[in-house]
């Protein structure tokens, strides 16, 4: 057997497993999109038809845009802390980072239900100190889906921008600095744009995990806030309606793979994707 | 020293208990060529960091033609750094990277461009402008760091080992150059290795530092021939140490006594008289005879061929080891293992330093 077969056997129950659990339903999910009511485009002509939809999509992809812009802000600065002035305590700090990772996704969203509430504890807080008279709506709207977005998708910034920024030379700053620029100069001109891949590489990773988001805006969305997930399962579950659900899911999954597409262009896929250091 | 370009006074740098300085005072001539010399950890990396204004001391003052600049910034310096790993900015091109400090010093475009296309003349990367710095060989892109650092004629160019991260030959070419260069351009440069060979090259003078305190500073002939210390004269090339008496004549003379020996001094040595002290005396300053030509006998152990020269270690009984360096070029005695044989060596060799 020569070694290339070898190689090929180990990785085959790996490849099955996928090939049996994901591509093969994926397939499915796309041949019921176009066999179900009947076989035809139908449920295409009827998702693109749709103002629901269309409102959906746009919900989508405004609240991944706004999470990934708020989820590399306050990640660069993270990313760069750790970096710069983490010296002994980096490895606590890059550990805080990941601590969320051993709390289910459930589990934080439902904090931020307990945080948000109409009686919850911020609002009740307020309240005590006489900041606010009623209570603000925090949740079951666009800003509860953003802020516990922020939350999940935050390690998913800081990651690649660390990794990143562990590469960078503190020589360049000093050397600028040394040169004559002022220390604000010296970041903008001169660190900032050795750090564009990983903050590319981080928003986009932000950016298509938060396409396809459903526990956090299900939950702290209260119904309200349909993103695309969400409208699929309840096509599914309150209507019944499989052959939209899966057409639409066709075209999430399409319109992910075109984002990708684009940001091939301008990011390292490999690196962000599969090279994680 | 009249009109020091940079001064530092009683410079102390403290990290917990370690002394990085420790109050460290030099006086920088304009237009020298000034090499701090020390091993890892002397101190030296930390003095230049002081000057460029990377990190603050502790206590001490540092000031620039008399005016204190101890707590400016590194960009109001005007004095500019070539590091040790180049720091060329990977974004930029060539021409942009040597171009920078003219930039942020908001010089027009086409003034900008005609001072970047001198400074990459000057250090023979003409054709290179539009490369990227990862494009470009270790040497070369030390010529460019040298060239960014050069093209806002900066009064003073602090280097903080440039040449460390290149093969031998290459460094022995660019050691030529800077030297070129230095006189050419008539700039102070303070230049900081742990390397001696550097140091003694290219150096006006050299400062040797060693835990942080200098150690003694002058010419590199002059730090050669009079060490001061057993570190100095084991730190810049290799020195023996023989025990000596040193004592004063009824004529007014001082004499060391090796042994049976007696050496007359030149001059009145820094050290106690009559108290223990040694004398250091240089390799190549050790002559090697036939048994009973010269004043101590000894035996050869090994040897070992450098091609221009070649190093003899001699046993002797009371001395220990001594080092001896002849070259091979006409060589009276040839050298043999085991080959019992007589040295000694001329008054003017001894340099008395203290014992301690």
């Amino acid at each position: 057997m020569s070694e290339k077969t070898r190689y090929w056997m180990l990785a085959l129950p790996a490849l099955a497993l996928m090939m049996i659990f994901y591509i093969w339903p994926v397939l499915n999910i796309f041949g019921i999109s176009l066999t179900e009511p009947e076989p035809g485009f139908g449920n295409y002509t009827r998702m693109f038809d749709s103002n629901a939809v269309k409102v959906s999509f746009v919900l989508t992809f405004r609240i991944a845009a706004i999470t990934t812009v708020f989820c590399l802000l306050l990640g660069y600065i993270v990313a760069y802390t750790i970096t710069t002035y983490g010296g002994r305590r980096a490895p606590l700090m890059l550990g805080l980072v990941l601590l969320p990772f051993w709390v289910s996704v459930l589990v934080r969203s439902f904090a931020w239900i307990v945080l948000l509430g109409r009686s919850g504890l911020v609002n009740d807080t307020m309240m005590d100190w006489g900041i606010i008279e009623t209570p603000l709506r925090l949740m079951h709207n666009e800003l509860g889906v953003l802020i516990s977005m922020v939350h999940v998708m935050l390690p998913f910034a800081i990651l690649p921008m660390l990794a990143n920024m562990r590469g960078i030379s503190q020589s360049h700053m000093m050397a600028a600095r040394g040169l004559g620029a002022s220390e604000w100069r010296a970041f903008r001109e001169v660190y900032f744009p050795q750090t564009l891949p990983g903050v590319f590489s981080g928003g986009l990773l932000v950016f298509v995990l938060s396409l396809g988001f459903f526990i956090t805006p299900a939950l702290l969305g209260g119904g309200r806030v349909m993103m695309i997930s969400e409208y699929i399962s309840y096509q599914i579950q309150e209507l019944l309606r499989w052959g939209l659900a899966t057409a639409l899911s066709s075209a999430l999954l399409v319109a992910t793979a075109l984002v990708l597409i684009v940001a091939g262009n301008f990011v390292n896929l490999r690196k962000t994707f599969l090279e994680r250091k | 020293m009249p009109n020091p370009i940079i001064s530092v006074r009683n410079a102390v740098k403290t990290y917990g208990k370690v002394r990085a300085l420790d109050n460290v005072a030099l006086d920088i001539r304009e237009g020298e060529f000034l090499t701090l010399l020390g091993p890892s950890g002397s101190g030296k990396t930390t003095l230049l960091s002081a000057i460029a204004g990377f990190l603050s001391v502790t206590s001490g003052s540092i000031h620039a033609r008399g005016a204190e600049i101890t707590h400016l910034p590194p960009e109001k310096r005007d004095f500019a750094m070539v590091f040790q790993g180049y720091a060329l900015f990977p974004t930029m091109t060539v021409a942009e990277n040597v171009g920078y400090p003219l930039r942020v010093r908001k010089m027009p475009n086409a003034e900008r461009a005609e001072r970047v296309r001198e400074c990459l003349e000057l250090v023979q990367m003409s054709g290179f402008a539009d490369r990227m710095p990862h494009q470009l060989s270790g040497g070369q892109q030390q010529r460019i760091a040298l060239a960014r650092a050069l093209s806002f004629k900066p009064d003073v160019l602090l280097l903080d080992e440039p040449l460390s991260a290149l093969d031998k030959k290459l460094r022995a070419d660019l050691q030529w150059e800077l030297k070129a260069l230095h006189d050419r351009l008539g700039v102070t440069f303070i230049y900081v290795t742990h390397d001696q060979d550097e140091a003694m090259s290219m150096s006006d003078r050299v400062i040797i530092l060693s835990d942080g305190s200098v150690q003694q500073e002058g010419a590199p002939a002059e730090l050669y021939n009079r060490p001061r210390n057993k570190f100095v004269a084991s730190f810049l090339g290799k020195s023996n140490f023989v025990p000596a008496q040193i004592r004063k004549q009824a004529n007014g003379t001082y004499t060391a006594q090796v042994a049976q020996e007696s050496f007359e001094l030149s001059a009145e040595p820094e050290v106690n008289i009559d108290g223990k002290a040694c004398l250091a005396i240089r390799p190549e300053r050790v002559r090697l005879g036939l048994p009973g030509l010269e004043c101590f006998a000894g035996r050869i152990r090994q040897i070992s061929y450098l091609g221009e020269r070649c190093l003899v270690l001699v046993d002797h009984e009371e001395f220990g080891e001594i080092l001896i360096s002849q070259t091979t070029w006409n060589a009276s005695l040839p050298p043999e293992p085991n080959m019992e044989i007589s040295f000694g060596w001329d008054c003017k060799a001894c340099v008395p330093i203290a014992e301690n």
